[in-house]
């Protein structure tokens, strides 16, 4: 029992809201910035995945607790 | 004998049994629920067909190489070959250079003067409400309006712009076009959406303002803070998520404009301001391109919407405040 308890508060602590959105955020942020940059086409090339990333994950992360 | 009868609950008011309720809600017909649905289904219904469903067939429509103009042929499915495409195409990559140049002068364009109209907006003075009234008719015009007029104010002979300039200038009016020159034409559509969005970012500005306590104020007085520190250690830092809020929401909306930049210049002269929506509208309905243009547009959609997931998460924060 004790075990579960200690996975429980594993899992809530690892789960939180607020950094993951943080890190959600920051994807679609870098995503942005790759996407209208002027210095790498490689760079473009990969901002839709990122992106993409980011938005999947703040979608997901948003109905972690608090 | 007296015999006590039990009470009947069933005819006590307020009291009823699951099966007379049953009965009741048969009496009725339907029950509160399903009234409720189906107010609420013509408008889902709605939805799902304007909104859902287009978004579903251009999700579909990208992963083809559908164009209309050869619609005859069958479709064909080509996986991510439309995404891989748009994503190696220079021509789409420096279209949204100049988009994010457009964003960004007139975003910060816009926050400055509508910060500084907020400013002026926040003192009482005389006129006030008639001021606001002004300042605050350009938000409420239709862009497609405020285009075709500012087309017809910015003509170089006709119009009166360029007569206002050569009055401070000295530049004979019909030596220059605002909407037709390589230098001038990026400046010209920043200048429209700044006299149409600033008083938006005035609004919000204002909110901001006006949530400031006036006891800060007066302890900053006693204090014998000069009105310029007041400025940057009271106001500004209050007032920042509101600007905060006005920015994203005003980059979000200029990163998809559209109808103004297609009547003023409609992208040119050459491609100057060929902004990433008149590149997807020229792919779709001027190339016929419907496969690789859906795949444009899913990436502004997730762009947009991935930007839209900041802006609530900021909305939210400042609801907090």
């Amino acid at each position: 029992m004790s075990g579960s308890v200690i996975a429980k508060s594993g899992v809530a602590r690892w789960f939180r809201r607020g950094p993951w959105e943080a890190v959600a955020m920051s994807l679609i942020g870098g995503g942005i910035i790759m996407l209208v940059q002027p210095l790498s086409i490689d760079l473009y090339s990969y901002s839709f995945v990122t992106i993409l990333a980011g938005t999947v994950g703040f979608v997901i992360v948003s109905h972690f607790p608090e | 004998m007296t015999t006590i009868s039990q009470p009947d609950h069933a005819t006590m008011p307020g009291v009823s049994t699951p099966a007379k309720s049953r009965d009741a809600r048969r009496v009725r017909g339907l029950s509160d629920r399903t009234i409720a649905w189906l107010f609420v289904a013509p408008t889902i219904a709605l939805l799902l067909a304007i909104n859902i469903f287009p978004l579903i067939w251009m999700i579909r429509l990208s992963f083809t190489s559908l164009n209309l103009s050869m619609s005859y042929l069958p479709l064909r499915f080509v996986g991510l070959d439309n995404f891989r495409d748009i994503l190696n195409d220079e021509d789409v990559w420096f279209r949204l250079q100049t988009t994010a140049q457009f964003v960004i002068s007139s975003v910060a364009l816009q926050v400055v003067v509508g910060f500084g109209l907020a400013l002026l907006i926040n003192r009482q003075f005389r006129g006030h409400s008639f001021w606001t009234t002004i300042i605050l008719l350009p938000m409420m015009l239709s862009p497609a309006v405020v285009g075709n007029f500012w087309t017809l104010l910015l003509q170089p002979q006709i119009g009166p712009f360029n007569y206002l300039i050569s009055l401070f200038t000295g530049v004979p009016p019909s030596s220059f076009s605002m909407t037709g020159q390589v230098s001038l034409a990026p400046w010209t559509i920043v200048l429209v959406d700044t006299w149409m969005w600033a008083p938006y970012v005035m609004l919000i500005c204002l909110a901001g303002l006006r949530s400031i306590p006036d006891y800060i104020y007066e302890a900053a007085e006693v204090d014998r803070a000069s009105a310029w520190r007041q400025f940057w250690s009271i106001t500004l830092p209050m007032t920042v998520p509101f600007l905060m809020l006005a920015v994203l929401f005003r980059a979000i909306e200029n990163f998809k404009m559209f109808d103004m930049v297609n009547l003023l210049t409609s992208g040119g002269p050459g491609s100057t301001t060929e902004l990433v929506s008149i590149s997807l509208k020229r792919a779709a309905f001027e190339k016929w391109r419907t496969g690789y243009s859906s795949a444009l547009a899913i990436i502004l959609f997730v762009t947009v919407f991935g930007a839209a997931n900041i802006y609530v998460k900021t909305l939210n924060k400042v609801k907090q405040r």
